[in-house]
């Protein structure tokens, strides 16, 4: 992890916080800053991707701004999350897109729904697009299966591919070491699935004022599992296509629907809920520079979850062609850029998480073996 | 600001915890309240937005308490620190309602959390709040704000017009206009007068601008002199505070807790002089912290310099500002701007008169002097080992004795002896009433919350009857 004016910012706020402790309560970057004295980037890197921005240190703060000691560590955090998601984006090159992030991912939506929908009028027909289409099957003759699975496989692969790399370059660069602790593995995934951080020690999370709420919380879970149920839709549709040989569309009480409709219902609700809470929040404590590459991926999952129901509401008429091309040009655009926008979050946070269970069981062996 | 004043039945001045448990309470109980925070919304509080958590009587253990804190443990420590200055019947009070303290905390929003780490010896008799002192008046201000309670900040309040046993008006200023505030009865919970450098002038002569302010620069006096102006009792020596020893680099007010040095005990202290002047190790840390400010106000210049080897840095909690750092005590002294002569020959004394023995940071260990003058009782080990290390030392005050004196309904009394119908008084304004000196930790929350309370319920009947 490189210096730079947010890395030194983030040691002196960390400094000041490390000699004062009062918000060791709130989350689990407090009990990790205090297992240091000094603050490595690379510790830097690893604490400002355990902060889940839930900002209760900041209204909590005898130090905030107008303090002369200007203390405002959710900003900070986050500018610094900003600054590694470049630092570990592979191939570096791709890096440069997380500037300007919020232009980058909007046009890539926009580019992929223009794609899907030029290349499906050119490789069948503009009639294609136009004319309904019904029964079995009936999603192929809009777009070939093969060019289907042939783009998604490509897509999904190489960023599932990237997303690893980034994380294995995190995982190195804040102290490597073995992944395998399951102990510590079981804790983290509890923490990435119950968001325990942001839940401020029982009331939840801060987003206007000093008032705490667990609204943030859930309406990421209904993104977080929204999304999950969708990925589990495709899978089961997958399944279903490949293996059963039972090709969509699929009807209303179909597993895959059911799942997919559910998820994209969560989606939706998540999504407006979170940009919501980001139009109303206190701007105080958010870094504003980050707010472009929130808002577009938060808009590209609602756009993706969106065209998803009203294609299922419109599959039977004309519209499905326009319908099923936008969606899975959106969904392409969303796959193709994963490793270059905020949903790398998701990638670094758990990781961090992992590092704060190892870190926390060590601690906790090394008071038993004190005993 | 004066249309909505001038009818309500208790006033407050002040906006730190004593205000607003009183606040609150006064307005639990049917009154219209307004409460007057001479500090802007973004610093208000007072000092107790500094503070982390307050001291509990309890019988069994609690969520956050362990053991058991009697009203007999507690008198004790009460009696030890203030070496008898306190009264016994206001004390004791104080202590058995201490005991009711969580559970009307928590019912108006403020939340605990275990003891905080590196406050294990706090565990049984202090209560954590979640977040600190200023989580804890967020908590309370919001649960003020439901309640319908007025809060105006930016608000001084310049004089306090008393005629007989009551309290006519309070004279205010705002946006640079006076105004006066009529009410039935008039909370005074506004703190010491610490913040207040020309009245420590008064006392200390030049001496008082090397002083830092550890808290609000909020603290201003103001309604406390005015009400002794005016023949209301007064309580403590006015001639002193609590004062701890600081980091020198620390701002002027407000910095807290961040400031502080744990490291005297692993140190020689020297003045301006490189002079020792105080035995270092006398007795654990958190018996002897609080001596040296009054004995770092002593030195000339009111400054004095830690200094320590290697072998010392990884003992006490990391403080905010950096250490100085050198290979040789020559390069220290010339970075502190002492004599590097004679910081060399008070380390080489000191050295020669330490005695070999078993160090351990966690007892008062056999590590000590033989033939020095101050002697260093424990935890002496020779200053050999470079990097040589040196934190600069002023001392920082927290709080002021003097106060007005008050019932056991915190009614103010004048000097006559005769009790104010409709003034009461709640926080550091009257802590001197029952910590006549000393202090102990997480006290002044304890008293303030005690007294708030009491004092918000009186307010309130004197104001509906």
């Amino acid at each position: 992890m490189q210096s730079t004016n947010t890395t030194a910012e983030a040691r002196r706020l960390l400094e000041i916080c490390n000699a004062c402790r009062y918000c060791e309560g709130y989350c689990a970057v407090f009990p990790a800053m205090e297992l240091r004295r000094a603050f490595s980037n690379e510790d830097l890197s690893y604490l400002a991707n355990l902060c889940h921005n839930c900002r209760g240190c900041y209204y909590a703060c005898q130090y905030a701004p107008p303090h002369e000691f200007a203390i405002n560590l959710p900003k900070t955090l986050a500018e610094l999350r900003g600054e590694t998601y470049v630092e570990y984006a592979w191939p570096r090159p791709f890096a440069v897109l997380f500037q300007s992030n919020g232009t980058v991912i909007s046009i890539a939506t926009a580019v992929g729904i223009a794609v899907t929908l030029l290349l499906t009028a050119w490789l069948k027909s503009p009639q294609a697009l136009i004319q309904p289409h019904t029964g079995p099957g009936s999603f192929y003759e809009i777009i070939s299966e093969k060019a289907m699975i042939g783009v998604a496989l490509a897509t999904t692969g190489f960023s599932l591919l990237a997303l690893a790399i980034g994380a294995v370059r995190f995982w190195r660069d804040t102290g490597g070491g073995s992944v395998m602790n399951l102990r510590a593995l079981q804790t983290a995934i509890r923490d990435v699935l119950t968001l325990k951080n942001l839940g401020g020690a029982g009331e939840g999370c801060n987003n206007r004022d000093e008032k705490f709420s667990q609204v943030r919380r859930r309406y990421h879970h209904a993104l977080f599992y929204g999304f999950t149920l969708c990925m589990a839709s495709t899978t089961v549709a997958a399944i279903y296509d490949h293996i059963l040989g039972w090709p969509a569309p699929y009807s209303f009480f179909s597993m895959p629907v059911l799942l997919g409709s559910t998820g994209g219902l969560g989606m939706m609700i998540g999504t407006a809920g979170l940009y919501w809470l980001k139009i109303v929040g206190d701007p105080e404590p958010s870094a504003r520079k980050l707010l472009g590459a929130d808002y577009a991926l938060l808009m590209q999952m609602f756009l993706a979850a969106a065209t998803g129901e009203l294609l299922l509401a419109f599959r039977d008429t004309s519209a499905m062609g326009i319908l099923l091309a936008v969606h899975l040009g959106i969904i392409f655009s969303f796959f193709a850029f994963m490793p270059y926008s905020k949903f790398v979050h998701g990638i670094y946070r758990s990781a961090a998480l992992l590092r704060n269970a190892q870190e926390r069981l060590t601690v906790k062996n090394l008071a038993g073996s004190l005993e | 600001m004066v249309e909505s004043a001038q009818n309500c039945d208790v006033v407050v001045i002040g906006g730190g915890n004593a205000a607003l448990c009183a606040a609150i309470t006064a307005r639990e109980a049917g009154a219209s309240v307004l409460v007057v925070e001479h500090a802007p919304k973004a610093m208000r509080g007072g000092n107790s937005r500094h503070t982390r958590n307050l001291r509990l009587m309890h019988e069994a253990p609690t969520k956050v308490l362990s053991d058991a804190y009697t009203e007999n443990d507690y008198w004790d420590d009460l009696l030890r620190v203030t070496k008898g200055e306190t009264d016994e019947y206001l004390a004791k009070m104080t202590i058995r309602r201490s005991a009711e303290l969580s559970a009307w905390m928590e019912s108006h929003g403020v939340r605990f959390q275990p003891s905080l780490t590196g406050t294990l010896d706090l565990s049984r008799t202090n209560a954590f709040f979640l977040g600190g002192g200023k989580a804890l008046l967020n908590s309370y201000y919001n649960t003020a704000d439901k309640l319908g309670i007025k809060v105006h900040y930016e608000v001084e309040v310049l004089d306090v017009r008393r005629e007989g046993n009551v309290i006519r008006d309070i004279t205010i200023v705002q946006n640079g206009e006076k105004a006066i505030i009529v009410a039935k009865s008039v909370v005074v919970a506004s703190g010491g007068f610490q913040a207040n450098i020309e009245w420590l002038r008064e006392i200390w002569g030049g001496a008082a601008d090397n002083f830092i302010i550890r808290g609000t620069p909020y603290a201003q006096g103001k309604v406390l002199k005015a009400l002794l102006n005016q023949g209301i009792a007064q309580v403590g020596d006015p001639s002193q505070f609590h004062a701890v020893a600081i980091d020198a680099r620390a701002p002027k007010f407000d910095g807290g807790i961040v400031t502080r040095l744990d490291c005297v005990p692993f140190s020689i202290v020297v003045n301006r002089d490189g002079k020792r002047f105080y035995d270092e190790g006398q007795d654990m840390w958190p018996k002897r912290y609080a001596i040296w400010g009054r004995l770092v106000a002593q030195c000339p210049e009111q400054v004095a310099y830690c200094v320590f080897d290697r072998k010392c840095i990884n003992l006490f909690m990391p403080s905010v500002f950096p250490v100085f750092k050198a290979d040789s005590l020559g390069e220290l002294a010339a970075q502190l701007t002492l004599d590097p002569g004679r910081l060399a020959a008070t380390v080489a004394e000191y050295n020669r008169a330490v005695v070999p023995g078993e160090f351990n940071h966690r007892i008062l260990d056999n590590c000590t002097t033989q033939g020095l003058n101050p002697p260093k009782s424990h935890w002496a080990q020779p200053i050999d080992s470079p990097p040589f290390y040196a934190y600069p030392l002023r001392p920082g005050i927290t709080f002021t004795y003097l106060g007005i004196k008050v019932d056991e309904h915190a009614r103010a009394m004048t000097t006559e002896g005769h009790t104010m119908a409709n003034l009461f008084a709640a926080g550091e304004i009257m802590s001197g009433n029952v910590l006549g000196q000393g202090y102990l930790a997480g006290f002044g929350m304890t008293l303030g919350s005690v007294f708030g309370r009491i004092a918000g319920a009186g307010a309130a009947k004197y104001a509906i009857n």
